[in-house]
Formats: structure tokens, sequence, C-alpha cells
């Protein structure tokens, strides 16, 4: 087993905001978590890379390549997060440094876990860029940001977050900033890059038809909890919890209204 | 049919700061040459990417910004009109994020008053805010809460009740459901085709989500870069697009598993 969390609860002051989460995932295998905004998502992905923030308080048990993840020393844990966990967020501008060509960012994780020069950290950056669909890989990693459009920047966040090769690619809401034809080019690229790699995928959304696409397993979270996890097929066939019920339901109505407007009855 | 909305070479060019010293300064086209026809009672869909220009569109179409060219006329009279109180009446607005649209620091029945008081709406004023209050789907005594204490759907409903308050005939909802949760989306979207329906409504929702526009428009633009690149009946358009950038826009909605 890859990863295996069990009981992982995370609880601000007196209030329990991830609630006894546990989930296994296998090698090169995919979850995808769900759940309207406030149900814990976030801190879920957030503290199995042991990034939450100071108040929170954290117990239960995370183990990723046999080894506990939970208190594990900060420096112990550079070794794992952005090495043998790559990470993807929703905003990929405010997850980059505005500072720092996106080059020498792409080059970083390479210098810092495999021990690669700059020299050599720019070049492998200058791949990467093409690998992630990167037009102009040598005007690309001289830019800043802010001189790219989202779906660019978040093409850099994939490229940063699969420099090294992870076992596990944790995306929060990847798609979620960007418009609808960007997200499509960027799950396509995801899902044959992460098939490529061989990695493991956590994919965090609130939007089902998105997680229906990338992955074949799917958590329902609500108020901190997993309601449900089952496969993406099982879950459409019956659906056991109420609350997965409804965002089916509702995902079914939207997308049948879609279809009856796209598809004319004939064909 | 009568016209009630009408745009005629509508464009709105933003000028940027200069660059540089000594550099041009650059400009943004974000509404350019729009000609569109909206007749009364019609539920027209504005769809397009982001910076395409929908918001830029609406705040046109609302007098909320002067056109760099060509006109708005709202029933054959160009704006802004002699009486701007009596267009704001008659032309509201709903905008995407109700946390920020709201007063943080008025309660409900303050925030929905406050067009009748500002628009100088002659009927009684607190009968007026209860009605508009039952009429979205809320409980009375939800006139003295504040917006902080409501969930993002009630804040949402709040929103609408504001803008029906004086009566409008013309409803402009700028990506009304786009920051609240699936199921939340789904309450708000049936209300807003149940109000649209049972106070005949004209309604113009702007929307990146093509499955929002399917279900709540009979018309619809597609926009980009600041143009109108295809319009007519949603689902003429959506069956039969022949704009290569508006069959993008379709194929790259997400679809179910088991639909094709
Ligand atoms: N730093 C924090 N302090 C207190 N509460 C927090 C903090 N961060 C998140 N929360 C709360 O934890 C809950 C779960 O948040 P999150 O995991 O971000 O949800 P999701 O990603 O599903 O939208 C929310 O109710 C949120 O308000
Ligand atoms: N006040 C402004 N000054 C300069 N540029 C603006 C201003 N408002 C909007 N724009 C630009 O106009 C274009 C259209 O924006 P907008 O109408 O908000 O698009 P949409 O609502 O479709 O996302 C964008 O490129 C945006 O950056
Ligand atoms: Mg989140
Ligand atoms: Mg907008």
């Amino acid at each position: 087993m890859l990863l295996e969390v069990r009981n992982l609860t995370v609880r601000f002051g007196s209030k329990t905001v991830v609630d006894g989460v546990s989930f296994d995932l296998e090698a090169s295998s995919r979850l995808g978590i769900i759940g309207e905004s406030g149900s814990g998502k976030t801190l879920t992905t957030l503290a199995i890379i042991g990034l939450l923030p100071e108040t929170a308080k954290v117990s239960g048990s995370v183990t990723f390549e046999g080894q506990e993840l939970l208190g594990l020393a900060d420096r112990d844990f550079s070794a794992i997060r952005g090495n043998r966990i790559g990470m993807v967020f929703q905003e990929p501008l405010t997850a980059l440094n505005p500072l720092m060509r996106v080059g020498k960012q792409i080059a970083q994780p390479l210098r810092n876990h495999q021990g690669v020069t700059l020299k050599e950290g720019l070049k492998r950056a200058m791949e990467l860029c093409a690998r992630v669909g990167l037009p102009d890989p040598d005007r690309i990693i001289r830019s800043y940001p802010h001189q790219l459009s989202g779906g660019q920047r978040q093409r850099i966040g994939l490229a940063i977050a699969l420099a090294c090769s992870p076992a596990l690619l944790i995306a929060d809401e990847p798609t979620t900033a960007l418009d609808v034809t960007v997200q499509k080019e960027v799950l396509s690229l995801m899902n044959s890059l992460v098939a490529e790699e061989g990695s493991s995928l956590i994919f965090v959304s609130h939007d089902l038809p998105v997680v229906a696409s990338i992955t074949e397993r799917v958590a329902v979270m609500q108020n901190g909890e997993i309601v449900e996890l089952a496969s993406v097929n099982s879950m459409f066939q019956d659906a056991s919890h109420e609350y997965s019920r409804k965002l089916i339901q509702a995902a079914r109505t939207s997308d049948a209204e879609f279809g009856h407007f796209t598809e004319s009855p004939s064909a | 049919m009568s016209l009630i909305l009408e745009t005629r070479g509508l464009s709105r060019i933003f000028s940027l700061p200069r660059a540089g010293f000594g550099k041009e300064r650059a400009v943004r086209r974000a509404v350019v040459d729009v000609n569109l026809k909206v007749e009364e009672g019609a539920r027209l869909g504005i769809v397009g990417e982001s910076g395409s220009g929908k918001t830029t569109l609406a705040k046109l179409l609302l007098g909320l910004d002067t056109p760099s060219e060509g006109e708005v006329r709202f029933r054959g009279q160009a704006i802004p009109l002699a009486d701007m109180h009596s267009f704001r009446r008659q032309v509201q607005v709903v905008f995407q994020d109700p946390r920020s649209s709201l007063n943080p620091r008025m309660q409900v029945g303050d925030i929905v008053r406050e067009p009748l008081e500002c628009l100088n709406v002659t009927e009684n004023h607190d009968t007026r805010i209860i009605e508009v209050i039952t009429e979205v789907g809320l409980p009375k005594d939800l006139v003295q809460r504040f917006p902080h204490e409501l969930s993002g759907g009630q804040r949402q409903r709040v929103a609408i009740a504001r803008a029906l308050a004086p009566r409008p005939k013309v409803l402009i909802a700028d990506e009304p459901v786009s920051a609240l949760d699936v199921l939340v989306r789904d309450e708000i979207l049936s209300l807003l085709a149940d109000l649209t329906t049972n106070l005949g409504l004209t309604l113009i929702l702007i929307s990146h989500d093509l499955s929002v526009v399917a279900r709540l428009c009979d018309d619809v633009v597609v926009m980009q870069h600041g143009t109108a690149v295809e319009k007519g009946k949603t689902m003429d358009v959506f069956r039969a697009p022949r704009h290569e950038f508006t069959k993008r826009l379709i194929t790259a909605v997400p679809r179910l598993p088991g639909t094709k």
C-alpha cells in the first residue's frame, strides 16, 4: 500500500474540521475527493503533506511508503514533499514565487532532492516545459509567473510537481480557476502524465463530472467526514449515502439538460 | 413582442497605464461592436471565457459604465435616459459573489429597503420587503439578520430579493451561481427560472458555464475577445455551432461517464 490514512482528525480549538478520515491508496491508483466548500477536503490533503496551519491539532495516522508522516520532523518532511509527493494547487499564481523566473522554480525540486546543478536543472526544466505542452520552453523558463496565462501557470505547477517523478501527486482543485477549454487541456495533460509516470493521484474537486473524468474511486466528504467511498461506477449506479445521491442527482440533471441542448434527438 | 433592450455598435475600450516612459499607451478592447436585440420576456444567456467582456457588457447595459462607441437603448431610447431612477427601477442586477455585493453592516431588511428608498419607489416599503423576501423563499424573520449570519445560498437569495424589490422588468445576473456549491447552485437556478416565469421578467444571464445557460435561456450570445461571435436560439447554437470557438466551448464541458 502506498498510502494509508487512518482516523485522521484535525481540530481548530473545539472545532473538528476533519473527522476520523480513513482511506487507502495503492501504487498507481487514483482517488477523487469531492464535497461542498468547507467540508474538509483541503485540510485532509494539507494534513497528509504536513502543511497544516500551526493552530491546527492533528491526530490519527498517515503512512506513506511505510513511513509514518504525522509528527515527522520538518527536515524529514522536506525530503518527501516535492520529491516523493508532488502537489498542485487551485491558484498557481499564489503557489508560485512571483519574483523568481519559472525555470529556476521548476529546477528547484531537482536541485533540492537530486543535487543537480543550476545549469543541469534549467536544462531539465526546459524538457519538463516541453512535456507539459508549453511551446517555446526557451522563452518560458525566463518568464515570471505574471507574464503567463492561468493555464500556462498551471502547466508550470504540474512541471514542478512532477519534476522528481513522485509516487503520489496531490491536486487540490487544480482546474477550478481555469476556463472550461483550458480545464479540459490541463485535465487531459494531468491524466497522461500521471499514467506515464505511474504515479498515484489524489484529486480534490467540488465538481463531480471533473472528478469522474480523471479518477476511478471517489470519496465524498461532508462536515469533515468521508460519508461514502466507492468506485465511480458503483457510486453512479447506487450511491448509498443521501448526500452522495443528491450530488449525483444534481450532476445528472445538469448533464441531461446540457445533453438535451447539444445532441439532436435523432442521433 | 417589443424590444426592451438593444445595443448598437456598442464598444468599450479601456486605456491601460503606460508600460514605461515614452511608451505608447496600450488599450484593451473589452467590448467590440456588439449589436444585440433583447425582446421583452426573453431569456438571454451570455457565455464566454473569463476576460471576454461579459461583465463590461453587463455594466454598459446597466448604465453603470459609458460606451466608448455606440449606444444602449432601453425601449427605444438611448441611455442615459432623462429619468435614470425609472431606468434603474426597471433594470436590476445580481452579481456573482453575494459576500462582496451585500453590505456586511446592514441587516437583510435594510439591504432590501435600499433600492426602494434610493429609487423613490412609492409603495409601502415594509410590506414590499416582506413580500419579496418571501418570494425568494426566505423566512420573514431573516430581515433582522446580517449577511455573515447567512449561508451562501441565502445570501444570493437576499441579493435577488434586493434586485426584485423595485419590480424590475429586466434582471441582469452576472455569474449568479459561480461562487455557490453544486446543490445550492441548483436551488438558485430553479428559483431564477420560477421567478422569470412567474413575474414575466426579461432575463440576461451571464455565465462561463454552458450548462447553466442551457438550463435557463432560450437565446444565447457567445463572446470572445469582446466580440459577439455567435448568437441564436440556445438549442440551435449548442446543437449546430457555426463558430470554431463555440464548438470548442461546447466540447470542453465535462460530461458524466456513460453519456456521450
Ligand atoms: N486556519 C483555520 N482556522 C480555523 N478554521 C479553519 C482554518 N482553515 C480552515 N478552517 C475551517 O475548516 C473547514 C474545512 O476547510 P477546508 O478543508 O479548507 O474545506 P474545503 O477544502 O473542503 O473547502 C472549514 O469550515 C474552514 O472554515
Ligand atoms: N476598468 C478596467 N480597466 C482596464 N481593463 C479592464 C477594466 N475592466 C475590464 N477590463 C478588461 O476588459 C476585458 C474584459 O473584462 P470583463 O468584462 O471583466 O470580462 P469577463 O466578465 O468576461 O470575465 C479584460 O481583459 C479585462 O482585464
Ligand atoms: Mg479547498
Ligand atoms: Mg465577469
